[in-house]
């Protein structure tokens, strides 16, 4: 090598490089296929469909926009849900993920490759969890070199915090949404390292697709003013700076007023004015730095002088005008869930319909190793990596750690945010570690200096390592050897050992000095990388089991393992709403909790009076009162709403824990913040929750345990609730203004009909009731079969 | 109970009176023996006639006329007769005779007649035996028309209890079968005996033509009344290998309408009882070959089917979501694939496929059913052929990369019963090159995408080459290539102070002189080399216009460098001066160290220079 000639080394270094970048190709395509293969669990453990509940309403705009095309959309509005106001949802919903399916399922379709919009959906999310782990890679590149991008890359494909909200079939927001929040950020900083206007461009473009996927897109607005100030704060203002932030504002905040659901609120809202605070700033210190250049210092002085005195004046002004702003609007501004963010408390005091939703509590310490696994414990490693040194991408990576962690705090939800920061300072810290473990090796290898000299470059043994335990282990192999020799010699001075490692030289690339410092013992190296490679393992092994256990089950079917072995499928929910959608009238409107509103438009294609789509505070209040008043007055409530069915989730015979009688608690609380005559007290005794003997007779007499335990009693004879662990207490009940017309396999659906209004009675209607119930008991005599 | 029945009954009474007041005698013949079988143990009713048709005039006769009123010609799904040969009880079942509808004068006008063509004319005197299998839809009507849960379903059936028909008979009878010997009522007639699930009428002897006594039977029926709406079934024929299938049902509950709650409770715990008249499951037949079979609606798959079969047959057994109880319905799709080799046959240069029309459900009534074969992409000259007659009509279909969309041959039919299960005949031309069109198309278009790839990537987008930005950017690169291999030539130059490093350490180690001496020849013949190609190099950068910002730096590093390397060469020749004089290893450190922190604090500067350098 020392007497190749500089032509030579130049062309070795190409080919080096060239190999090098054909490996980390593959290797991103591999970690694209894997990304995307172990979200496919759920299709081949159960079945290619929807799951859960928003995925049913986006799929149902997918549906039309695909039937109807873009215009419609736009201006549809939905008289099958919310009845009777209905939604318009063209101008409610973030198009951002609808749109991208549809376009995918044009494209597929104009080249006459027929694939099912159903399909399409289903398949959405994990090509763009491929699509996020890619971005990961080059946002990390950007920060920290292809070694660590590779390394992040191959941790966010796998990541379980993400496969929840991203498994085949998982059609949510969440699923496009973080590719965009990680692409943005990637460009972002490729724009703050380049300070190409061009990438300042694509990075307002990639904003706005975020704006149009998800709610989210706040966190990038709040996340990149924060950055911009901690730079300017820290004296890294540049004017690559100022091109990676002003038209980011200026673009973007007009690209997100285009998205009808944002519209004015991306500038009338208290989240975005960090965003044109941080702009003015941004515009006074680079104003302050073109006078510093053009003026000498002690004119500077004199201006510096002037201007804060000004400045001070005027700030005080538009500090004034925005409180003023923010104070004249009832939520200070703030909506309820960012409010929620900030004081965590918020939501729990003030909206119960935020609270009631179990992806908006705060989440438990056992939650971040599910979902985050060794992640947790690299982070912190991961920023001290980043510190050394400190650029302004590491910065800004550390900053989304520090921001993510918190929210992560705040909400469940939010896991997912942190889940992309988490993966990149991992990877970052991976990385690094790696690369002064095998450095150290190398180093102390002197046999090895040509076999290495292919493999070097840190993306290749970092990745190698990473990547393929195997060569780890054949490495491990040889260095041992190697130790075995060196221990025969005689042992050479520690300095001796240094002038061997500098003969070997190999790389032109690095610099000499630093590596110096990084050199660990042979033994500590070895032994750290096969620990490191261990924990690598562990996490793999947990994200596949939580791809394959936890987060594949669709929560429309249901199985169970039996003690023989078979599976046992419990499709009770499926089953009620095709016998909807079959045996009900197009028109009727059926009535439900909420949360099996978006469920039985899209499945039973029948109108809900709530949905998921919670906007109607009023509304779904109602429902919750109707469920928690007495038959008769319940019956009232919902034929004013024009309501033909009723359906109720029940779990008490197979044991399914999240039926609406563990949910009741909340419709009482809702209903309750708008109709006071509902009280939650009145269905506790003594402040806790039960159904049995001991429970109030107004839980006893209300419409939902009516619904739920109707004839109960007859299955076992005792009426055992198996979610409850405990015995009913109002047994035998007739139900005389309600009829059960239909009952799911395992009774995890029941549906009711309203009884239509008696005849009037001639004479007093006092008289009503007990002519009623006589005229029952002799129908039931009459028949023979009863 | 009683008002729908008077009324069939008096629409009997009518048709009776008019049946009777127009007795013309067609033709000679005489049906010396009647004996009909009503099979009622499925809603699908079979009549089996057996006539026994007789020549009494004196004329050849080659046509035999059989009557079916009005309204139970409308229910007609399905009519043959045939031949039977053969005397005694060695019978043999011959082919079918065509059947056409015919008009012949004089015959009441509430009749409708259909003709049977014999293979020979009937001579005089002679005798021949007619099986005549009419299979009907739509005929048991339940009554109540309403039922709740726990009713059990009944049902009327009417018809004569007198063969209709255009001669007169000298002895009929008539039998009847029911599903369970629970029979409500029926109309009781002179010889008329019931004994358990069957009843019989007749014989009755010297019957006038035209002769009609409405009966009406009334009886419990539990069989799946599943009726289908509209049945599209299509068959893609891949010659890759494979028939695909796929069938959409849309499935009512046609008998009693329930009324009343539903309860699951009492349809668990006695279903027999509570909820008889719904039926749980449907059973397809499926060929044998029958592979990849699944089971789904529009929400997803069903999860309640099962499948088992041996070489001989292969069942579905299909359970829709929930029980179908009167009135519901429920919708779904069935698939399978076919081995290709088992239904598509060649002749003459043509291909047929040869494939069984109705659908594989058992007892199943489909008011509407539409067939579609899916040819593949290229084939013409398509010729049908069907047992019964059909409506036929093309369309085009398109699917996975097809460019001029498959040629579909659509037949309909409607009131379609089991009996319609034959097969039939699409024949087509197809050249089986075309098989290739599509992975052809396929490989092309990777082929052109690499090729864009590989343009875009060698092809020069600039707009202008002699721009000033273009030419500057030419210039840095050349500038940068240039910095490039000057770092390379420093670090090679470093590397040569290693090795006099080195030999030092050797010379410590082994005191051997002379090779040390060696060494530093070599590396002051490098040195020097490599200082010459530098200058080269540097002279071009100072050259240069675009490198002038880092043409100081270069400039540093390069005297830097030499600077170490004198450094260097001193120390070696001093520690090789000590060496040949046996100085104490003390003393020489002494000697060398000043060397030593000015080699050390070099080294560092040049390191720095390289790495600022590196970086831009």
């Amino acid at each position: 090598m020392s007497t190749a000639g500089p032509e030579g080394a130049n062309g070795a270094t190409t080919l080096r490089n060239a190999f090098g970048g054909v490996l980390s190709f593959f290797i991103l395509l591999l970690i694209g296929v894997l990304a995307f293969s172990i979200r496919l669990f759920s299709v081949i453990k159960y079945e290619s469909v929807i799951h859960e509940f928003d995925p049913y309403f986006n799929y149902r705009v997918t549906q039309f926009l695909t039937k109807q095309g873009i215009y419609e959309f736009w201006n549809w509005f939905d008289d099958r849900t919310w009845y009777p106001l209905g939604r318009v949802i063209g101008g409610t919903v973030y198009p951002g993920l609808t749109l991208t399916a549809g376009t995918m399922w044009w494209i597929l379709n104009s080249l006459n490759i027929p694939l099912s919009v159903e399909t399409v959906c289903v398949f959405t999310a994990p090509i763009f969890s491929a699509f996020a782990s890619w971005a990961t890679y080059l946002l990390t590149k950007e920060a920290k070199g292809v070694g660590a991008g590779l390394t992040a890359a191959a941790l966010l494909a796998m990541v379980p915090s993400y496969i929840s909200r991203s498994v085949a079939g998982s059609y949510d927001n969440e699923a496009v949404a973080i590719f965009a929040l990680i692409f943005t950020f990637y460009l972002y900083i490729k724009t703050l390292n380049t300070g190409s206007l061009f990438y300042a461009t694509l990075n307002a473009l990639a904003y706005f697709y975020m704006v149009c996927s998800w709610g989210g897109y706040t966190f990038i607005i709040n996340l990149i003013p924060m950055h911009v100030l901690l730079c300017i704060l820290t004296g890294r203002y540049s004017s690559r700076l100022y091109i990676a932030y002003a038209p980011l504002v200026v673009l973007g905040t007009l690209l997100a007023a285009l998205v009808p659901v944002v519209g004015f609120n991306a500038v009338m809202t208290s989240e975005h004015f960090a965003s044109f605070l941080v702009f003015i700033i941004i515009h006074v210190v680079a104003l302050v730095y073109y006078i510093k250049g053009i003026l000498t210092p002690r004119m500077f002085k004199a201006a510096v002088t002037l201007v804060v005195s000004v400045g001070l004046v005027v700030c005080c002004a538009v500090v004034a005008v925005l409180v003023a702003l923010v104070a004249s609007s009832p939520t200070k501004g703030w909506s309820g869930r960012s409010l929620s963010l900030l004081d965590p408390t918020y939501a729990s005091k003030y909206i119960p319909i935020i609270a009631s939703v179990s992806e908006h509590q705060p989440p438990t310490w056992p939650s971040y190793f599910m979902d985050i696994n060794i992640l947790a414990f690299l982070v912190p490693a991961g920023i001290i990596a980043c510190f050394l040194p400190l650029s302004d991408a590491s910065s800004f990576v550390v900053l989304y750690i520090v921001t993510s962690v918190y929210f992560s705090g705040v909400m469940v939800r939010l896991m997912l945010v942190l889940a992309p920061a988490a993966c990149i300072i991992s990877g970052i810290a991976l990385s690094e570690a790696f690369t002064v473990f095998t450095r150290s090796i190398k180093f102390q290898l002197p046999g090895l200096s040509l076999g290495s000299q292919v493999e070097s470059g840190d993306v290749t043994s970092s990745v190698a390592v990473a990547q393929n335990s195997s060569t780890a282990v054949a490495r491990n192999d040889v260095a041992k050897a190697e130790k075995a020799q060196e221990a025969s010699k005689t042992r050479p001075s520690k300095k001796n050992k240094k002038k061997e490692k500098d003969i070997v030289e190999k790389e032109s690339v690095t610099p000499h000095s630093d590596r110096r410092h990084l050199i660990l013992p042979m033994e500590a190296s070895v032994i750290s990388i096969f620990l490191l490679v261990l924990l690598g393992a562990f996490y793999v092994i947990h994200c596949v089991w939580a791809a394959a256990e936890a987060y594949s089950a669709p929560s429309i079917v249901l199985t169970s393992q039996s003690p023989d072995g078979g599976l046992h499928v419990f499709d009770d929910f499926r089953e009620a709403y095709a016998w909807l959608r079959h045996n009900t009238d197009v028109d009727d409107k059926v009535a439900s909790w909420w949360d099996y509103g978006y469920q039985t438009t899209a499945m039973a294609n029948r109108t809900v009076i709530v949905d998921n789509n919670t906007w109607n505070n009023t509304h779904i209040a109602t429902v919750g009162t109707a469920m928690s008043s007495p038959e008769k007055a319940a019956w009232e409530i919902f034929n004013s709403l024009d309501v033909k069915y009723i359906l109720v989730v029940f779990g008490g015979l197979v044991g399914y824990p999240s039926d609406d009688i563990n949910k009741f608690l909340w419709m009482v609380r809702i209903g309750g913040g708008v109709f006071p005559h509902i009280k939650e007290p009145d269905y506790l005794r003594d402040g806790q929750y039960r159904i049995d003997s001991q429970a109030t007779p107004t839980m006893l007499n209300c419409l939902m345990y009516k619904l739920s335990y109707y004839r109960f009693v007859e299955t076992d004879g005792q009426g055992f609730d198996r979610v409850r662990r405990t015995e009913i207490g109002k047994k035998h009940f007739k139900l005389s203004y309600f009829e059960e017309v239909f009952t799911t396999h395992h009774w995890m659906v029941r549906i009711y009909k309203l009884k239509p209004p008696k005849n009037r009675i001639r004479g007093k209607t006092k008289k009503l009731k007990s002519k009623g119930s006589s005229k029952r008991s002799v129908a039931g005599k009459r028949n023979p079969w009863n | 109970m009683g008002l729908r029945l008077r009324l069939g009954l008096r629409l009997g009474i009518v048709a009776l009176t008019i049946t009777l007041l127009s007795t013309s005698v067609l033709s000679d013949l005489l049906l010396s023996k009647v004996d009909r079988r009503v099979d009622l143990t499925s809603q699908i009713v079979r009549i089996t006639s057996t006539l026994k048709v007789e020549n009494a005039g004196f004329d050849l006769v080659s046509d035999v006329l059989l009557a079916f009123p009005e309204l139970q010609a409308r229910k007609l799904a399905y009519l043959t007769a045939t031949l039977i040969e053969g005397k005694g009880k060695v019978k043999n079942a011959g082919v079918s005779l065509p059947i056409e509808v015919a008009n012949p004068k004089g015959m009441p006008p509430a009749l409708k007649i259909y003709s049977v063509s014999l293979p020979m004319a009937l001579g005089q005197g002679n005798s021949l035996t007619l099986d005549v299998l009419a299979v009907y839809t739509h005929t048991l009507q339940p009554f109540p028309e309403k039922i709740t849960q726990s009713d059990i379903q009944l049902v009327l059936f009417q018809d004569s209890a007198h063969y209709l028909s255009p001669y007169p008979a000298k002895v009929q009878s008539l039998s009847i079968k029911l599903p369970v010997d629970r029979i409500e009522s029926y109309t009781k007639l002179e010889n008329t005996k019931s004994h358990g699930s069957e009843i019989k009428y007749g014989p009755y002897e010297n019957l006038p033509p035209f002769s009609y006594l409405p009966i009406v039977i009334h009886f419990e029926f539990n069989q799946p009344f599943a009726v289908s709406q509209d049945v599209v079934r299509e068959i893609e024929i891949s010659h890759w290998g494979c028939v695909q299938i796929t069938e959409h049902y849309n499935i009512i509950h046609a008998g009693a309408k329930s009324k009343g709650e539903f309860s699951r409770l009492d349809y668990q715990a006695r279903a027999h009882i509570r909820g008889a008249s719904a039926f749980r499951h449907l059973v397809a037949k499926l060929p044998p070959s029958a592979h990849s079979i699944y089971y789904r609606d529009e929400i997803g798959n069903i999860s309640t089917s099962n499948l088992w079969g041996d070489t001989k047959k292969k069942e579905l057994l299909i359970e829709p979501r929930y029980p179908l109880f009167g009135g519901w319905r429920t919708a779904f799709t069935i698939g399978y694939g076919l081995p290709l080799q088992d239904f598509l046959f060649e002749s003459v240069g043509k291909h047929f496929l040869n494939i069984s029309f109705g659908p594989p459900i058992n007892e199943l009534v489909v008011n509407n059913l539409i067939v579609k074969v899916v040819l593949p992409e290229g084939s013409g000259d398509i010729s049908i052929s069907t047992p019964f007659p059909v409506k036929q009509g093309q369309e085009t279909k398109i699917s996975h990369l097809d460019v001029v969309g498959r040629p579909v041959v659509v037949l309909e039919k409607g009131n379609v019963v089991p009996e319609h299960n034959q097969y039939f005949q699409v024949y087509y031309r197809f050249n089986k090159l075309s098989m290739l069109r599509e992975p052809f198309m396929l490989i092309s278009g990777f082929f052109f995408l690499f090729v864009a790839c590989t343009v875009y990537m060698h092809v020069d987008l600039s707009i202008s080459k002699s721009s000033a930005s273009y030419l500057a950017k030419l210039q840095w690169d050349e500038v940068r290539a240039t910095i490039q291999q000057v770092e390379s030539i420093i670090n090679q130059l470093l590397e040569a102070h290693e090795k006099l490093e080195a030999s030092l350490c050797d010379l410590s180690r082994t005191g051997d002189i002379q090779a040390c001496k060696m060494a530093r020849k070599t590396a002051d013949m490098f040195l020097k080399e490599q200082s010459k190609e530098l200058k080269t190099l540097f002279s071009f950068l100072q050259s240069s216009p675009s490198a002038a910002h880092i043409v100081s730096k270069v400039e540093d590093l390069v005297l830097r460098e030499r600077e170490l390397q004198e450094r260097l060469i001193a120390k070696h020749t001093t520690v090789v001066d000590c060496y040949e004089r046996k100085f104490a290893s003390r003393e020489i450190e002494a000697r060398v160290a000043p060397l030593e922190q000015k080699i050390i604090a070099l080294r560092k500067e040049v390191e720095d220079l390289l790495e600022y350098i590196d970086e831009i």
